[in-house]
């Protein structure tokens, strides 16, 4: 058997295997040693990506598929995992004693994850994100001696759980109806019987759910504020980046190959939860104090106009929700960065927007930083965050679907408020305690390249990272 | 004939054993009944020729699920007595349940009559046993899904130790080397106390 095309997935299993015995029997000592071979394990991964992961198709029977799309979603994961193992290094290394197993977890939970965006199957759609769920829940509560770190881990297992269940019960009502698990012959029953079939439609509906909990779009987005809060920083940098693409990603999969022919059906629910999410994340993130809860909201926010391009359908919305995944988690990334850097005179982490005020006086160089994300959060021209929109509402607007672009321009105009709140806290308000000294200069570097990103030099990289989504939303079709 | 005979064997016993599950004073012969059932439902499963069913009942249930329960029930300090008090008071509630699902049963039944809710597809009859056919499958064409499942079980053991095992430092460890390096010279001592003088130790 050609194994060449699983090559990265293969990397990451023997490389999380032997790590983990490395972790086991050097212990805390071994934290430095995983976490840098776990980051070169994500990049070579990343690296073998080229070659027959992105072009050898169907594999196991057609239960992943090796394509470009699957190719660019683990791109992009591998990338934010190995982001959120350099920014764990430092802050885990004080007195931790599982420091070494962290990077182990999240190595398995990027196995996960390149499952879930090749899956096509309803079978290696279940593994994969029960692997990305299982890891996720344990990092969540990581700190256990932390309380809210333990709440937070208890409510997405327990929520978690509970969306794994529904998401089973639609796939087993899928199977039932269809009598396959995979994404074609779904895809065939849909085609042959219509949206008239109550038990097609019922799978459907609950396949939906447990995918919109996954990517936390309105209605299902309750538990994420918490877990975003309650988790240790780096891990919620990770929660808001890695597993989201992913889950926007096999959503993108199951709705245009499985679904392809229920678009009528499909389209109605993602709109709401689309337009739910917009103006949820918009207006709910206005009273909050903690920024981790209001990046919480902003990522909630984020995703809806992810799915107003999965509305839009076809190459040119498959692309815009690559495109838009793509950057958002650059700015996503580096607003963490920025928080990870928010520490009061003891090393103590502080997580209240108050505390960033004056930050211009204080630290001028930070202040630009996360001034340049939140502005690019909100989609402010100049900036690189506003392309990926533009593209997804163009989208829309070739699609026809006027109404659904029209509210989703209202909905940025609305969140863009709590973005400049922020900005004009950090700018416009009298210094409070300054925050201490910066740390590693490895997430110095990670911060000023993603603001570079971000910032109006990033439109350099419109062309070439406009054909690699091209290419990639090409090959679903 | 036989399978006459064995099918009323199984079946008067299943239904005996879970009606004593509910009627036993204590708990734990509760759970010795309910493992008797589960017993029987597998006989019964190997008279219908799902012999992969009911060696997943003997082995999830019997092995995992009854022995948790085992534990639990002896585990827990609950007065049963107490709670069996309430008998009258939750009668109500309890026969709604009952109804509940006993409609269920008939629509069951009647579904069943209707016949299959599509076509789908039908198995091919053959005369592999159906471990064989599970395994041929599970390590062939599912062998993808099956070794995630196996990265899923690590993750659930990875995280069990990260979130509960915290070193203490008042453990002795076993160091064996230690153990065998000893030889005899190291330990002991011969000695000749004279009477009267003891051992100095």
């Amino acid at each position: 058997m050609n194994l060449a095309p699983i090559l990265p997935e293969l990397i990451l299993t023997v490389g999380a295997i032997v790590l983990m015995m490395v972790a086991a029997f050097m212990g805390r000592r071994g934290s430095a040693l995983c976490s840098w071979a776990s980051v070169a394990l994500l990049l070579g991964a990343s690296v073998t990506l080229l070659g027959e992961p992105q072009s050898a198709g169907a594999l196991f029977g057609g239960l992943i598929q090796a394509d470009g799309f699957g190719a660019f979603g683990k791109l992009v994961i591998y990338l934010c995992a190995a982001v959120a193992i350099v920014m764990a290094h430092n802050w885990f290394e004080r007195d931790f004693e599982h420091a070494a197993e962290y990077p182990v977890l999240i190595l398995l939970s990027a196995i996960g994850m390149s499952v879930m965006v090749s899956a096509t199957s309803l079978i290696s759609l279940y593994v994969g994100l029960e692997l990305q769920s299982l890891s996720a829940y344990v990092l969540a509560a990581y700190r256990r001696t932390d309380d809210r770190s333990a709440e937070a881990g208890l409510k997405y297992f327990v929520l978690g759980g509970l969306a794994s269940g529904i998401l089973l019960y639609g796939i087993s009502l899928l199977y039932g109806f269809t009598g396959t698990t995979q994404f074609e012959g779904v895809a065939a029953a849909f085609a042959r019987e219509g949206t008239q079939s109550i038990g097609l439609l019922f799978g459907l509906v609950f396949l939906l759910a447990g995918l919109a909990f996954k990517i936390s779009a309105v209605p299902f987005h309750m538990w994420t504020p918490d877990v975003y809060e309650g988790a240790p920083t780096p891990v919620t940098a990770f929660f808001a980046s890695a597993p989201k693409v992913a889950a926007v990603l096999l959503s993108v999969r199951v709705c245009l190959d499985a679904l392809a022919p229920a678009i009528d059906a499909w389209r109605q629910i993602m709109i709401f939860a689309a337009l739910a999410s917009i103006l949820l994340g918009a207006v709910a993130a206005y009273g909050q104090t903690n920024i981790k809860r209001l990046l919480a909201y902003s990522s909630i926010n984020n995703v809806g106009f992810a799915l107003i391009g999965l509305v839009a359908g076809g190459v040119a919305g498959a692309s815009a929700v690559l495109f838009y995944m793509a950057v958002y988690v650059v700015m996503t990334l580096g607003a963490f960065l920025c928080v990870l850097r928010m520490k009061d005179e003891k090393g103590e982490s502080i997580e209240g927007i108050d505390s960033l005020s004056g930050l211009s006086q204080t630290r001028p160089g930070l202040a630009l930083a996360l001034a340049t994300f939140m502005l690019s959060l909100a989609g402010i021209p100049p900036l690189f965050g506003f392309w990926p929109k533009l593209m997804v509402f163009n989208a829309a607007v070739a699609e026809g679907l006027y109404p659904l672009a029209v509210a989703g321009i209202l909905g940025t105009v609305v969140g863009a408020f709590y973005y400049l709140k922020i900005v004009k806290v950090m700018y416009f308000d009298a210094p409070g305690r300054p925050l201490s000294k910066p740390g590693s200069a490895v997430e110095s570097g990670l911060i000023v390249i993603a603001a570079l990103i971000v910032s109006p030099l990033g439109y350099l990289l419109i062309r070439p990272l406009g054909q690699l989504t091209n290419n990639a939303a090409g090959s679903l079709f | 004939m036989i399978a006459i005979f064995a099918f009323y064997l199984f079946a008067t016993l299943t239904i005996a054993s879970a009606v004593l599950v509910i009627f036993a004073r204590n708990p734990v012969h509760s759970v010795l009944w309910l493992i008797l059932a589960f017993f029987n439902a597998a006989g019964l499963m190997l008279i219908l020729g799902a012999e992969f069913i009911a060696m997943l009942l003997v082995i999830v249930y019997v092995g995992a699920v009854a022995v948790l329960f085992l534990f639990i029930v002896m585990m827990l300090d609950i007065d049963f007595a107490a709670l069996r008090s309430g008998f009258t008071r939750n009668l109500p509630f309890g026969l709604v349940v009952a109804l509940v699902l006993l409609a269920e049963i008939i629509v069951a039944v009647s579904a069943w009559k209707a016949g299959p809710v599509t076509g789908g597809v039908q198995p091919a009859a053959t005369n592999q046993p159906n471990i064989e056919a599970v395994g041929e499958l599970l390590y062939t064409r599912y062998l993808f899904p099956f070794e995630i499942a196996g990265l899923i079980l690590l993750v659930a053991m990875i995280g069990a130790i990260v979130l509960t095992h915290r070193s203490r430092g008042d453990v002795r460890g076993q160091k064996v080397w230690k153990q065998v390096d000893r030889r005899p010279e190291d330990a002991i001592r011969n000695l000749q106390p004279k009477v009267g003088e003891g051992v100095k130790l």
